[in-house]
């Protein structure tokens, strides 16, 4: 393996067809670079995506109320549930729950409303908070504070709106907080300022809300004792999966909701969202690791095919040596060998060369760029495309070889 | 050092098989310098193939310096050919991309000799054929008999007992072969076996032993004053 002269017989035959050993190492080189690229960019994807899904609270619940579709307790289908106030005390006894956050939206799911700010208007979604939201879905204050429960017991008419809404509706460099908002007519004090860590879309449309006092809302907007949804928060030793089936059980016994009635209560959790995510981010790195490896087989059959000729040319080579004495396991390793060889550098120059593009790309987005972070591939990836590679080169020279080992030195040497 | 008893060798075709060697049985001492003669298809060269175990047979018994051919499997044969024989051939089968050192020195790359030594092996060899001036020629810059010396020099680095040539004149014009002939006489004085097969009466002359063969058999086993 060692031997000086195995090395220059490899180098010999490889340099006499520099064009074809050239094409034949940039099969393997481009099969290489390829599986490198594309795993170090889905990593990428993967930790920009998942990234930015960590910085909201992981273990959440959200459960709203529906219309039934199953009669249960004498009540008939297509009763709209609603959520009241009684519920949170109910939630928050059940096990598991850490925090409870009862939530209403002006206007209902998504839609906004015209607030004023001196001559300036915009349209904003204006929301009714608990502190406890501010710990489920956590934002970074930039002025001022979050809704606290002197606000909620007293019903005060504070505000705490986001960097967009700031930004529109005040002037630039002036700090919104201490002037007042008007919301349908009402006129709610600015006390904080917030924008969200990530700038996703989803961030994007949070930096554009308005959260008031959740008792202030109700009393001011008359929602009486009516909740639109909750966030739950769950503890850590609890799944949101089991939590929401927990929360959900015991919300449909006090609404007379059918226990299998797949309506009535609506609920997500957050450890569905991540599963799903992590779902598709396993079946993206099987398809990358399919079409990666697919490249390079191609160019191992490409070495293959070199080797094959390159067997043929030396019949009569080959015959001679087996006549002076050479073993069939020599011959055999010699071809082996040079398929190693070939593949090896040329994957690993396929290997360097991908890694090198990923970390320009890398250095290019910096820290935090959204949905595509730090691509690279860890060692353990490289490791495993590494054995992929001297496998692939095992498997190219194992064809060439079994011909070289069959060539009879009689027929090879009497060939003129 | 050689013995065949009832040796068979057929080649089989695709529809028919042809029986090349019938039941030979041939001796040949330690230090003898024998000539194979025979018309083209009289098996001579499927002879010196089996001798070289470069092929097998059928059936009967080939000995090598007490060693049974058929027992051999190809590592132990590869072995033997680089420890025990040396091949000629007509057309000289150097690998035209090695200098004339390289050349002589591939046995000992098989048989585990380190480089620097075996290039020092292979220099001296081609010296005592006279070729100590081109070593690092290469094949296309040397005359066919300098290629046929090459050849003997790479035939006798190992050592060998048993010498094997080919039609060693074959390609050669008469006054290189006499020098080659001459050189493979000095080497049979040395002691060595040698067995050339040749269709040239010449060169059989000057060996002690001359083995005609005739479809497989042998049809005549002479021995003379070599000379």
């Amino acid at each position: 393996m060692f031997d000086l002269d195995r090395w220059t017989e490899i180098g010999d035959a490889l340099r006499k067809n520099k064009l074809r050993t050239a094409l034949t190492a940039l099969g393997v080189f481009w099969g290489m670079f390829m599986l490198v690229v594309m795993l170090g960019f889905g990593n990428g994807l993967e930790n920009g995506v998942k990234g930015s899904m960590m910085r909201f609270t992981t273990n959440v619940v959200y459960v709203w109320g529906e219309r039934t579709t199953m009669a249960y307790r004498g009540f008939q289908p297509g009763r709209e549930v609603d959520f009241t106030n009684a519920d949170i005390a109910a939630i928050r006894r059940v096990p598991g729950v850490e925090y409870v956050a009862p939530r209403n939206q002006l206007g209902g799911h998504r839609s906004s409303n015209v607030i004023r700010r001196g001559s300036k208007t915009g349209s904003y979604q204006v929301l009714g908070e608990t502190p406890d939201f501010f710990k489920i879905s956590p934002r970074i204050l930039v002025s001022g504070r979050f809704i606290n429960p002197l606000d909620l017991e007293e019903k005060r008419k504070t505000a705490v709106i986001g960097q967009q809404v700031a930004a529109e509706l005040f002037e630039p460099g002036e700090d919104p907080v201490g002037h007042y908002i008007s919301v349908q007519g009402g006129s709610f004090l600015v006390v904080g300022v917030f924008r969200m860590a990530s700038n996703d879309d989803r961030s994007d449309r949070e930096n554009s809300t308005i959260h008031v006092p959740f008792s202030t809302f109700q009393h001011v907007f008359n929602y009486g004792e009516r909740v639109s949804w909750f966030a739950i928060g769950a503890d850590d030793d609890t799944s949101a999966g089991d939590l929401e089936d927990r929360v959900r059980a015991e919300l449909a016994d006090r609404h007379h909701v059918h226990p299998d009635d797949p309506e009535g209560i609506g609920g997500f959790n957050s450890e569905r969202e991540f599963g799903k995510v992590s779902k598709l981010f396993g079946g993206i790195r099987f398809f990358v690791w399919f079409v990666g490896v697919m490249t390079l087989a191609a160019g191992v059959v490409g070495v293959s095919n070199i080797l094959l000729i390159v067997v043929k040319e030396r019949t009569k080579e080959i015959g001679l040596r087996r006549a002076l004495g050479a073993t069939p396991f020599s011959v055999v390793s010699m071809i082996v060998q040079e398929a190693v060889t070939l593949t090896a550098v040329s994957g690993y120059a396929g290997l360097v060369a991908g890694v090198a593009l990923l970390e320009v790309a890398s250095m290019a987005l910096g820290e935090d760029s959204g949905p595509m972070s730090q691509p690279g591939v860890d060692l353990s990836t490289a490791l495993a495309a590494g054995v992929v590679l001297l496998f692939a080169g095992a498997l190219a020279g194992v064809i060439p070889a079994r011909n070289a080992a069959a060539i009879s030195p009689v027929e090879a040497l009497h060939s003129e | 050092m050689i013995r065949l008893e009832a040796l068979n060798k057929s080649y089989v075709m695709s529809e028919h098989s042809l029986h090349v060697l019938k039941d030979l049985s041939l001796e040949i001492a330690e230090g003898e310098l024998v000539a194979i003669m025979g018309s083209s298809g009289s098996g001579k060269s499927t002879l010196l193939n089996v001798l070289g175990l470069l092929d097998r047979y059928d059936s009967g018994a080939y000995h090598l310096g007490g060693k049974l051919a058929r027992d051999l499997s190809e590592t132990e044969a590869a072995k033997l050919r680089n420890s025990h024989l040396g091949f000629v051939f007509q057309s000289f089968h150097l690998l035209p991309f090695k200098t004339a050192v390289e050349n002589v020195a591939l046995p000992l790359y098989y048989s585990g000799v380190a480089r620097r030594k075996r290039n020092a092996m292979a220099a001296s060899m081609l010296e005592r054929v006279g070729l100590g001036d081109r070593l690092d020629h290469l094949p296309s810059q040397l005359s066919g008999g300098q290629k046929q010396r090459v050849a003997i020099a790479r035939a006798l680095v190992t050592d060998p007992k048993v010498l094997l040539a080919d039609e060693p004149t074959g390609a050669l014009d008469s006054q290189t072969s006499t020098e080659i002939l001459e050189l493979l006489l000095e080497v049979n004085a040395e002691g060595r076996t040698v067995v050339i097969v040749t269709h040239e009466p010449d060169v059989a002359a000057r060996t002690r032993r001359v083995i005609h063969l005739a479809d497989g058999r042998i049809g005549e086993d002479r021995r003379q004053e070599g000379g």
